[in-house]
């Protein structure tokens, strides 16, 4: 108890960090209060803590925690969105039905394929777009604010102007690439073709982006190691492979599995790029992606519980994508290491 | 972090300056950028702006005009028209407002949430400390498509379908947030200030309030923005939790745009652009604080 108050109040009197000075011994009353205070003080102490993460933890508990578990535990029923508190119990049902389902494994398909053709060149490009925004440039805040713009628009608001653009018969790039002697192409009918358009809408989005997280990382290489590289008599390509991008290399796996995140999870692009924003993805399925078929499941065909397992199957997919991203990473820093 | 150390050591950089400075031209940083450089950028540029240019144009045509080849590459005079229908038919007026009041109200609670779990994050000590935020941290990973079930049911349940605070609420679980706003005041709140104002007899709260959130301002502007934005432009969610007809935000208006047998092309521009322009509004004002704020982000987090 002593200490607990010499410690609260012993430096008021050194007042150094305190105004006021204490010269009259305590009187009774004010030791009471002071007491009362050192209490108050260590209650503060010990709960303030929990009451600063109550709230969060609060709203984590009720649509964060509460629902991931419940949607294990729907996965295991048949629920359907008409009544969903009818609940039939079927074990692994769903999920073995997900295993022999065309339609899911042609997701899965189209969503790892839309993946890649979307994340590789946007961080790519968002890299060389970086790489050139390092440079002293004259107006490069507007370079950067106009890389960034489309990260302000919607999905929505962008797939509608890209239908538009790759529409197939007055479509502004079938115009273009006919200016080259190319064909209109049916963007939206053929397989290839509708998933790079849908690609590119990503792309177009993420890319200025992305430039800006690596232009930042960029910025916080120190200086000495392009100097020291520059007196070893480095070019400039070689500064950027030997100094920049192992440097970024914390970054890059950054960027690299928020984009996956992002990729496994595609839904408003193929959804709004199909006619009628209905979410089969193209006529043949051409495009639907796993987020498109679980909304197809649950909210078209009413079956939560499937919806649900392949919600959970989704996340099982990230966590192996999250695992190899990780294995690379390691790998890339002990060859490093030997090198 | 390091950008933090070398700025704080400028003594140093300022004494070498005279030996460094012919070798610096040679170093990758501060070489200027050539023709090529802003060739490219350029090109950049006009690809990043082209779509959006480009909905302004198409929103001030017409159908018929849309329908030819080639495109339209200059404005015409229907715009107003077209915002007009676009403004009646799909619900505009109260999509932008409660477009709005969702980005408002998401931002600002995942803001404070954040803040005063970051801070208890950052420089409290108590029980479970570690492993509660390795938790925050690993439900970064979990994919929102994995909760949307339940969600759906839990806002059936108490019959918020409909209403904003269904799409606003999800928002508050801000794990990112959290982890961003203890990053921050890890190493830009010295702990000596905390110290000191607990010594002064300040109650927790009185610290929070008259030391923390003033440290932490720069931070909170940046994920308030972060969230704005994202709110803004959310989709998944709120296309499930609310109906077109019902109460819509500006996304979900967007989907119904242009459902009618021939659907018009300039007028669902009209709407995307109506749908876009407050956020690019916001971005020709503070570009500038958005993009420090986002790279800031970035090194830090």
């Amino acid at each position: 108890m002593v200490n607990q108050y010499e410690t609260t109040a012993a430096p008021r009197g050194e007042g150094a960090a305190a105004p006021r000075v204490d010269k009259a011994p305590p009187s009774a009353k004010e030791l009471k209060s002071r007491t009362w205070r050192s209490r108050r003080y260590r209650w503060d102490m010990k709960f303030s803590p929990y009451a600063m993460l109550l709230p969060f933890f609060l709203f984590f508990l009720a649509f964060g925690l509460f629902p991931l578990l419940y949607t294990g535990w729907a996965s295991l029923h048949r629920v359907s969105l008409t009544d969903p508190n009818n609940m039939e119990w079927l074990g692994f049902k769903n999920f073995t039905r997900l295993l022999e389902d065309e339609f899911f494994w042609n997701a899965l398909k189209n969503t790892v394929t839309i993946g890649l053709l979307s994340t590789v060149p946007q961080l790519v490009m968002a890299l060389g777009i970086a790489h050139l925004l390092n440079y002293k440039l004259r107006g490069s805040w507007f370079f950067r604010v106009a890389v960034l713009t489309p990260y302000a628009t919607s999905v929505a608001a962008a797939t509608l102007v890209f239908v538009l653009l790759f529409g197939r018969d007055y479509g502004m790039i079938n115009w273009g690439l006919g200016l080259v002697g190319i064909d209109n192409i049916d963007w939206k009918n053929g397989t290839w073709t509708s998933q790079l358009a849908v690609s590119s809408i990503v792309i177009w989005r993420w890319t200025g982006y992305n430039a800006l997280i690596y232009l930042a990382a960029m910025q916080s290489i120190p200086n000495d190691l392009y100097e020291s590289a520059a007196l070893d008599g480095a070019t400039r390509w070689q500064q950027f492979f030997h100094v920049t991008l192992p440097s970024l290399r914390p970054t890059i796996l950054f960027t690299c599995v928020v984009s996956t995140i992002g990729a496994t999870q595609l839904f408003g692009e193929p959804l709004l790029f199909n006619d009628g924003a209905s979410p089969t993805g193209g006529p043949d399925h051409q495009f639907q992606t796993l987020g498109l078929y679980l909304y197809e499941q649950g909210w078209v065909n009413l079956h939560l519980g499937r919806a649900s397992a392949i919600a959970w199957a989704m996340f099982l997919i990230l966590l192996l994508v999250a695992a190899v991203n990780w294995l690379i990473a390691r790998w890339l820093r002990k060859s490093e290491g030997r090198a | 972090m390091s950008a933090i150390v070398t700025d704080r050591v400028p003594t140093d950089e300022q004494q070498s300056r005279p030996v460094k400075k012919p070798r610096k031209s040679k170093a990758g940083k501060t070489l200027y950028g050539g023709k090529w450089t802003y060739l490219v950028l350029i090109v950049v540029t006009v690809l990043s702006l082209f779509p959006l240019v480009w909905t302004a144009i198409a929103a001030s045509r017409d159908n018929q005009r849309l329908a030819q080849t080639p495109p339209p590459f200059w404005f015409g005079g229907n715009l107003f028209k077209n915002l007009e229908i676009a403004w009646t038919d799909a619900n505009m007026g109260a999509a932008l407002w409660n477009t709005t009041i969702v980005a408002s109200v998401s931002a600002a609670g995942t803001v404070l949430i954040s803040t005063l779990a970051g801070f208890a994050f950052a420089k409290m000590r108590f029980r479970w400390k570690n492993f509660l935020l390795f938790f925050v941290i690993a439900t970064m990973m979990v994919p929102p498509q994995l909760s949307v079930v339940p969600l759906y049911m839990l806002i059936a349940e108490l019959s918020w379908t409909d209403q904003l605070q269904a799409v606003i609420m999800p928002f508050f679980v801000c794990a990112f947030g959290v982890f961003f706003m203890r990053q921050y005041l890890v190493q830009a709140l010295p702990s000596e200030l905390v110290e000191a104002a607990r010594v002064d007899g300040a109650s927790s709260w009185r610290v929070i309030w008259h030391v923390v959130f003033p440290a932490a301002r720069p931070a909170m502007a940046v994920l308030g923005m972060l969230t704005f934005v994202q709110a803004w432009n959310d989709f998944f969610w709120p296309i499930i939790a609310l109906t077109q007809n019902g109460n819509p935000t500006v996304q979900v208006a967007l989907t119904g745009l242009g459902r009618g047998y021939i659907p018009d092309q300039s007028v669902i521009m009209a709407g995307a652009l109506l749908g876009t322009l407050p956020l690019l509004l916001a971005f020709v004002v503070f570009g500038k604080q958005i993009v420090g704020g986002i790279m800031q982000g970035a090194v830090k987090g």
